[in-house]
């Protein structure tokens, strides 16, 4: 990714009201920050004054002007979380980091955050480090957390990881259940769609665990291709959510069983998923 | 036409007029510490609250952005404003005490004390420079960053900026530069002479530790110092 890209996402986002935001999300996950270069080439193509793109960037947490660290942990302390002792999560991490939250480690290798509800507040206190959710989190486990991430968080033991949790979920449209008990995966149902990319049409059969990336598929598509993703019962096709978090592409919204949403992206590879526990 | 009171006084004013222009027109004096006339009002120094509405209706607006209604009932010197005015003088004094206006202001409101916790702000956030940079210099150059408590004026990037046109207007504007410029002894001012761009404190090799709001200044800009330099 380069700065010469950056036209092309202003282009797409210029006629929305409040584009701004929007502009400056995509570029930073396109960067994983805002560099002082793109902000000023943003300002020059939206044709607004560098000082207000610049009192925009740094009025919203969510944007960074210096580049992040490897993983980025974020610690809610929300108010549930705050009652059930995110505080001390905090500071332990702030201690055992050696950085403020906002702050990156000198190796680059963490960034530390604190974020105001995740929306998963029953699970508080909550602590989210690179997509990951470790829930019921306390001081005493924040060097398991920080250990785990330096190893490696894709790698982990399923069963033994707490952080992980089975979801169940159907499609937003006809809110037929997608589950497959047929063909576990991970030791679970799976989640079973159809995935159509080019010529192809097949399923794809997702691990329902919360957190696990582990997938099969009828035919294989390259790593990089933005699926179109459809209900195996009603065949409509699944779309209509937001902007990943991670590349941008439209997300894909299914309904989770006892209320909520969770999104994920339907870029190969990609692991953008956003939950919303309703 | 818009028909209100002020001060128990009729007055007939025009649509869009504010509560201070008004009582102005009629010659009753608002303290006011973050209007210009020629900027757009702000409403952040709160200084120029006036007391609107009857009994348990009654509060406090600022005058600067309320716009005059129809049958109105506005005081602008009830005990309830003056108690508030002080207040807020009070508390302007607590952030930047060095600030000539403010200490001017405080003076001529009978505020004998400071209860709050002693800090030296270099900015009140008043907004004004900005403005002044927009409104009238149409250059956009300098603007708030931040938020909360470290919200701040400056350039993007605290660099130079390019669209600044050095006409010092931010800094002439400024309530909380003056004193800074002129020290506690006008007569022996350090400079005051932003606004002609060739203030003396960029001749003196030490600056203490007054350290000035303008980061880069306009200034220190030319004489290529940085403020954290001086
Ligand atoms: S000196 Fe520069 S920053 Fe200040 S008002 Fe003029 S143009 Fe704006
Ligand atoms: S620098 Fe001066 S004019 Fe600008 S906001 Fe601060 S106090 Fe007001
Ligand atoms: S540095 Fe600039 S604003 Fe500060 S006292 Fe000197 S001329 Fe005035
Ligand atoms: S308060 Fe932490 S997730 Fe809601
Ligand atoms: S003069 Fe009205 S709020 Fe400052």
């Amino acid at each position: 990714m380069t700065t010469d890209e950056i036209p092309a996402i202003v282009e797409r986002h210029l006629d929305d009201q409040g584009g701004l935001i929007s502009i400056l999300e995509e570029v930073q996950a396109k960067f994983g920050y805002l560099p002082a270069d793109a902000l000023t080439i943003v300002a020059e193509t939206t044709k607004r004054p560098l000082v207000d793109i610049y009192g925009v960037a740094t009025f919203y947490r969510a944007f960074s002007l210096t580049p992040r660290g490897e993983h980025l942990v974020s610690v809610c302390v929300g108010t549930a979380c705050h009652v059930r002792g995110a505080p001390r999560v905090a500071a332990e991490f702030e201690r055992q980091l050696d950085v403020k939250p906002g702050e990156t480690t000198p190796d680059r290798k963490f960034t530390l955050e604190t974020v105001n509800c995740l929306g998963a507040c029953a699970l508080g206190p909550v602590v989210v480090v690179d997509g990951h959710y470790f829930s019921h989190v306390n001081a005493s486990k924040v060097r398991e957390i920080i250990e785990k991430t330096r190893e490696g968080l894709d790698k982990i033991e399923i069963k033994t990881d707490r952080r992980i949790f089975p979801v169940e979920v159907s499609c937003s449209r006809c809110n037929h259940s997608l589950m497959d008990p047929e063909h576990p995966i991970d030791g679970f149902p799976s989640v079973k769609i159809t995935q159509s990319f080019g010529q192809q049409h097949g399923w794809l059969r997702l691990s329902s665990l919360y957190g696990s990336y582990n997938i099969e598929e009828e035919y294989k598509t390259p790593y990089d291709t933005v699926l179109h993703l459809f209900c195996p019962h009603c065949h409509t096709e699944l779309i209509g959510g937001s902007d990943c978090p991670e590349c941008g592409a439209q997300m894909v919204p299914l309904i989770l069983r006892g209320g909520g949403t969770v999104q994920i992206c339907p870029r190969r590879g990609c692991k953008g998923h956003i939950l919303d526990v309703g | 036409m818009i028909n209100l009171k002020i001060n128990g006084l009729p007055v007939m004013v025009e649509e869009g007029t504010t509560l201070l222009e008004a009582a102005k027109f009629l010659g009753f004096p608002i303290p006011t510490l973050c209007y210009m006339e020629g900027l757009s009002p702000y409403g952040a120094c709160r200084l120029c609250v006036v007391e609107i509405g009857e009994g348990s209706k009654a509060k406090l607006v600022t005058s600067c952005t309320y716009l005059a209604e129809e049958g109105l009932q506005v005081r602008t010197a009830s005990s309830r404003v003056v108690r508030a005015r002080k207040m807020i003088l009070e508390l302007h004094l607590a952030s930047c005490p060095q600030s000539k206006t403010i200490q001017d202001l405080a003076a001529a409101h009978d505020v004998r004390q400071q209860r709050f916790r002693q800090e030296y702000e270099d900015c009140i956030l008043c907004g004004l420079c900005v403005r002044m940079c927009e409104e009238q210099m149409m250059a956009k150059a300098i603007g708030f960053r931040n938020r909360g408590q470290n919200r701040s004026i400056g350039t993007p990037f605290d660099i130079k900026s390019e669209q600044c046109r050095l006409c010092g207007g931010c800094i002439y504007v400024c309530p909380a530069c003056q004193l800074r410029c002129t020290y506690n002894e006008p007569d022996k001012a350090i400079c005051g002479a932003c606004a002609n761009l060739s203030p003396p404190c960029v001749e003196k090799e030490e600056f203490d530790d007054m350290m000035c709001y303008m980061d880069p200044c306009v200034a220190c800009e030319i004489t290529g110092k940085k403020n954290s330099e001086k």
